[in-house]
């Protein structure tokens, strides 16, 4: 048994919070570069340049990169040989999530109750996904969520006779009918296979793969490359202002699944695309 | 290829509304009115109860955004657009009351473009996620109005050369739905 303190674990947790909503991934403004070198509409153009210029002054200034700092996604894989001491390993979870968005001087977008809609003050509580995996240690990954990409995202139960052409034609629409409102260039989640509630998990967790990570099955990676191409088709463009440039990245995952269903989730992340992982 | 960008002032007025195409690049300065969906609630409740605005809004722009808190030694925390659909309930009265420009993210209803045409105002959209590019034109803020709503009360900001574009003028165009007709393959 490896023992590993609570006081770590918010530490990390507040710094992950810290640097994530401060920093872009690299192979996010590789890939934004990239779009701004294709992108032929003007304005599209203007956008891309905006979104890097924004993200060299959030580092230099410590600043975080969009306003909305999200609500704060975290998934632990919990080593089946760590013994977690000092308290109780949500609540460091939480207390580094308050601590961060406070340090941090982000914006606390959480409330209570969804309907009575009182802010919780310190962001909290983070919604945590745990796994328990073989080893000692525990990898902490922090997903920023930012409100309006999740409200373009959405989960359907497909029959399974509509296959992949059904699938295709649920990303597309859901996408179409998402335009602007989601800050274009997105990255899109898909979780196939599973039931509701696990297609929308495997859906969110695809989002933390780097750009240009292809799925192992061919089959899949080549779904995720027809899908990509699909939604740059669309013309929607950066800031559905128009443009070539509509989606960064397609993430495909899949799960087994019952013989009477097929369901789909499409998680949808903005250019914003926050995220930050430790391992202690 | 070049932008081309207009500088304008507020309070706005007919003549500068006017000047506004759908597509102009424009950056904003003066004062503007922050306002996210509760603080939309409670000025168009106050209306219907025949009570006055907490801010006068005639002539000038409500910027849909919710700031976060000023990290010492700046005049405003992150600041940008959220998205502008949500307040659509609520804007044709807001018009009615004078209220010229919004800056938000995202396409408006139909009967929001149609009643931004009618009143003569103008839509613009700011680029959603670049908080730290937006909060650099941000001079001075504080709080104007309904407090107790935190991050969605209305501030007072005063900003100088806010990047903007036009996205619905008072000629009843349309960028969302130009600039998107306008990229889309013929055979998709
Ligand atoms: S969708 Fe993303 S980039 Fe846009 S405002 Fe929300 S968090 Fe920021």
């Amino acid at each position: 048994m490896r023992e590993i303190q609570t006081r770590r674990i918010s530490d990390t947790v507040r710094e992950l919070c810290l640097d994530s909503n401060r920093m872009l991934g690299d192979d996010i403004l590789i890939r934004i570069r990239e779009c701004l070198d294709q992108e032929t509409s003007p304005t599209g153009q203007e956008v891309l340049s905006q979104i890097l210029e924004n993200a060299r002054i959030a580092a230099e200034e410590q600043m975080p990169l969009c306003q909305d700092t999200g609500v704060a996604v975290v998934f632990l894989d919990v080593g089946q040989d760590v013994h977690v001491t000092g308290g109780d390993l949500y609540e460091a979870v939480q207390a580094g999530v308050a601590r961060g968005y406070q340090d941090g001087y982000f914006r606390k977008s959480m409330v209570r109750d969804p309907l009575r809609r009182e802010n919780t003050g310190d962001n909290t509580p983070a919604f945590i996904h745990t796994e328990i995996v073989p080893g000692d240690r525990i990898k902490i990954t922090l997903l920023p969520k930012g409100g309006g990409s999740e409200n373009m995202s959405e989960a359907r139960i497909l029959s399974p006779s509509e296959g992949p052409e059904g699938i295709k034609a649920f990303v597309l629409g859901r996408v179409r009918r998402s335009g602007a409102n989601p800050c274009p260039p997105i990255i899109v989640g898909v979780g196939i296979g599973g039931t509701l509630e696990l297609c929308a998990l495997i859906a969110k967790r695809s989002l933390l793969r780097r750009i240009g990570q292809r799925h192992p099955d061919p089959c899949y990676a080549a779904l995720e490359t027809e899908l990509l191409e699909s939604v740059n088709r669309l013309g929607i463009g950066p800031q559905g202002f128009g443009g070539r440039c509509t989606a960064l990245e397609v993430f495909v995952e899949v799960r087994p699944c019952h013989i009477a269903s097929l369901p789909v989730a499409v998680n949808i992340q903005c250019h914003a695309a926050r995220r930050g992982e430790a391992v202690i | 290829m070049k932008i081309d960008r207009k500088s304008i002032q507020t309070p706005l007025t007919d003549a500068s509304v006017r000047m506004l195409r759908t597509g102009n690049h424009v950056l904003i300065s003066g004062v503007l009115y922050t306002a996210r969906d509760a603080a939309h609630r409670r000025m168009t409740d106050s209306l219907l109860r025949g009570e006055g605005l907490p801010v006068p809004l005639r002539g000038q722009i409500l910027f849909y955004a919710g700031p976060a808190p000023a990290p010492p030694g700046r005049a405003s925390g992150a600041i940008g657009p959220t998205t502008a659909g949500r307040m659509d309930a609520f804007t044709i009265p807001l018009l009615a009351e004078g209220l010229k420009g919004m800056i938000g993210k995202g396409p408006r209803s139909e009967a929001v473009r149609g009643a931004i045409r009618d009143h003569g105002a103008v839509y613009f959209a700011a680029v959603g996620g670049i908080a730290a590019l937006l909060a650099r034109c941000v001079l001075t803020s504080r709080i104007a109005a309904y407090p107790d709503l935190g991050p969605e009360a209305v501030h007072r900001i005063e900003v100088v050369d806010l990047p903007v574009i036009v996205a619905n003028d008072c000629y009843g165009a349309d960028l969302y739905e130009e600039g998107v007709a306008a990229n889309r393959p013929a055979f998709p």
